[in-house]
């Protein structure tokens, strides 16, 4: 097992990266400005779509490129400069990387054989780690008749082995995998997390995936880092209409809101809701409800119903309000009024933002 | 327009691809071929489109057998999951490209190139070659080159499996909508359920090479005529459990009993498979028709607004799925509501005899 003492807390010091020799304006940065404390043996997901500089951040971490500005320390050491290999750690990427001439023996065997470890101890922390990922009784086969989730783990296993490592990065490990083994990986990643307490950094596009690892989320967008909370609080409360939209299935609605007589109101409809008045005037206000918090509500204000997708556990339901359509999720047991339907916004969960950021 | 598989079977050595199969496609709709990876969904695409011949069978398209009529000479569009468009052409050139083949007059190729982009929201990347777009817009321009054929049959073939899941979100809502007005007969082949739900129209399930079911699509979802349709149509898996009708009581192992209601009486004593779907075993007991079971938990999967528990009900392996965030140890001992009600039963054979 790793020793305390091995891992470290990472943190991220006004990092900006421009992949331009000579960047000028906002637009030239593939990271604007993050900052960011990654604790000891926490569980991380980097959740955001192609291009939001996910894999730039996760490549300063690594060591793989220097950023622009910022600093990186792991613990109190500045490592910014030191180079991947003297950072400790270990990555797994989309594509299992595997030696298949080898067994699997060897192939979890060679970190520690290339390090010189001693071979009865490579026997030893082998077969520990074989257990670990169910692998043990295909030691001895070799790795090129492995299906792809065979492999990722294979690739998992070299990352293990070692003892020193600082954190476990993984960059969209589960693309290749078929949908119904995905969670049972998914799943093993998550046990050996809280067997081992290594921090574990988890990129992915991917929602389920994110939410489903990871204890805490980094959400990214257009270089910057818009929200950083658990699953539950960017599901509940989403910090930026971007989270909303960007969580969620289908995402949350963002509509145009009034603020007149010291109330938001929507459509001419006046709104409760979680958010004090924004103060500033000339912004943008918006409010935003996630389809789960729309309910049809006799004492609601009026809709008019556009469209009815019967997704079997639940309805997908697009309603008209003047020039706005929204959606509502409805359960399945739910009876869906043929005549003049209404509908209210759970005042808990409906927020107002200002030029996309909640108010608070 | 109508195609019709008669018979219709496909062998390469020894090896069935496709048993015989009968289908009638809802003509001018959506048409879903929902099943794994290597069920045989490809196949039948290409054995509708003439890319590859049948070994036994016939293929009709409105009426007229056209199972020895090549490719070329079946007017229909392919679309699949790897984004094909030629790299050193324009989006412009590339929608473009099957009209030019058609020697269509140059001012209608400008008018209905542009009236897909438009569509499509392409138009401002018109000039622009693919390997400056987005993976979706690539994409789209591949439907794009599908749709301004015009063709009276489209098929796509996990088209959007490549996608950032939120423009598969996007796209899966927009394509319905785009063939709706064109009367075009649409065969779309996916792996995922819920894909074939939020598509609609009807849907075939295959499965090894057989078509187990074909009907409106929420309904076969519904009302799954066999228990291998109602596990191709079923993510997470649909949990399973033998159960014994004695009178008028089902009797689940030691696990639970309930009694049979009024629609379940004609049937007659003895043993039946449960099948149940994963929201209808929940952790919450707001159901009043809930009958308790008790399950050992052996995975939690908690996402923002869900809990997914794979647990050991009775020796079967059983995923519940329920709102809301709800602590889960591994190795705990948790009470499942069960809405017995939304049970569904089939014989030895796996045929349905009661939902």
């Amino acid at each position: 097992m790793p020793e305390e003492q091995n891992m470290a807390k990472i943190t991220l010091q006004n990092i900006k990266h421009s992949y331009l020799r000579q960047p000028v304006e906002s637009q030239d940065y593939a990271l604007k400005e993050v900052d960011a404390v990654w604790s000891n043996g926490g569980a991380y997901a980097l959740l955001g779509p192609s291009g939001c500089g996910k894999t730039t951040l996760l490549n300063i971490i690594s060591g793989l490129l220097t950023p622009s500005e910022g600093r990186v320390f792991f613990d109190d050491n500045d490592v910014t400069d030191i180079p991947t290999i003297e950072r400790r750690i270990a990555q797994i990427f989309q594509f299992p990387v595997v030696y298949d001439t080898m067994t699997v023996f060897d192939n979890l065997a060679f970190p520690l054989r290339n390090r010189g470890v001693a071979e009865d101890k490579v026997k030893l922390r082998v077969n520990e780690v074989a257990v670990m990922l169910d692998l043990e009784d295909s030691l001895k086969r070799r790795a090129s008749g492995l299906t792809a989730d065979g492999k990722q783990k294979i690739s998992l296993g070299r990352g293990l082995v070692r003892e020193d490592v600082n954190v476990i990065m993984f960059d969209e490990p589960l693309t290749v995998i078929d949908p119904h083994l995905k969670w049972l990986l998914r799943s093993k990643l998550k046990e050996l997390h809280q067997q081992l307490g290594i921090t574990m950094i988890y990129v992915t596009h991917d929602q389920t995936e994110a939410l489903t690892f990871a204890d805490r989320v980094l959400v990214m967008y257009d270089g910057t880092v818009v929200q950083v909370g658990t699953p539950v609080d960017l599901f509940e409360r989403p910090g930026h209409t971007f989270v909303g939209h960007f969580i969620g299935s289908p995402g949350m609605n963002i509509l145009p809101c009034e603020i007149r007589d010291g109330a938001a109101s929507f459509a001419g409809n006046v709104l409760q809701t979680a958010s004090p008045l924004p103060t500033a005037d000339n912004e943008r206000v918006e409010v935003g409800v996630r389809p789960e918090f729309v309910r049809f509500d006799d004492s609601g204000f009026a809709v008019e119903i556009v469209k009815i997708d019967d997704l079997g556990r639940y309805k997908i339901v697009v309603v008209r309000c003047n020039d706005s359509t929204l959606k509502m999720i409805v359960d399945e047991d739910i009876r869906i009024p043929s005549e003049s339907p209404r509908i209210s916004f759970d005042p808990e969960y409906t927020r107002l933002y200002t030029d996309g950021w909640v108010v608070e | 327009m109508g195609i019709e598989l008669k018979q219709v079977s496909k062998r390469v050595g020894a090896e069935i691809h496709i048993h015989p199969t009968d289908l009638v496609l809802d003509a001018g709709g959506f048409n879903v071929l929902l099943g794994t990876t290597l069920a045989g969904k490809t196949t039948l695409m290409r054995l509708m489109a003439g890319l590859e011949a049948p070994s036994g069978g016939e293929v009709w398209f409105d009426g007229k057998n056209v199972t020895g009529i090549p490719v070329q000479k079946r007017s229909v569009a392919m679309v699949y999951q790897a984004f094909i468009n030629y790299p050193s052409f324009t989006v412009f050139d590339n929608i473009a490209s099957p009209l030019r083949v058609a020697r269509v007059a140059r001012g209608e190729i400008r008018t209905r190139v542009g009236k897909i982009a438009e569509l499509l929201r392409l138009t401002p990347m018109l000039d622009r070659l693919p390997a400056e777009l987005s993976g979706g817009q690539q994409q789209r321009t591949a439907l794009a080159r599908a749709l301004v054929k015009n063709a009276p049959l489209v098929l796509l073939d996990e088209p959007l499996a490549n996608l950032d899941y939120k423009l598969r979100e996007e796209l899966r809502d927009e394509l319905p909508k785009l063939f709706q007005d064109t009367g075009a007969t649409v065969v779309y082949a996916t792996s995922e359920p819920l894909e074939a739900l939020m598509l609609g129209g009807h849907t075939a399930t295959v499965h090894e090479g057989r078509i187990t079911q074909y009907g409106a699509t929420a309904q076969v979802y519904r009302t799954p005529n066999t228990l291998l349709t109602a596990r191709v149509f079923s993510d997470p898996p649909i949990n399973t459990a033998t159960v014994d009708k004695q009178g008028d009581t089902f009797v689940f192992g030691d696990a639970a009993h309930w009694p049979v209601t009024e629609k379940y009486a004609v049937l007659p004593n003895g043993i039946y498979t449960l099948g149940i779907r994963p929201h209808h075993v929940t952790v919450t007991g707001e159901h009043a028709d809930g009958v308790v079971v008790r399950g050992i938990v052996q995975i939690a999967e908690i996402s923002g607004s869900e809990s997914i528990v794979r647990v050991e009900v009775a020796g079967n392996s059983w995923v519940s799925r329920s709102h809301g965030v709800h602590p889960f140890e591994v190795g705990d001992t948790v009470e499942l509501h069960m809405q017995v009600q939304r049970c569904l039963y089939f014989d030895s054979g796996g045929e349905l005899v009661a939902s």
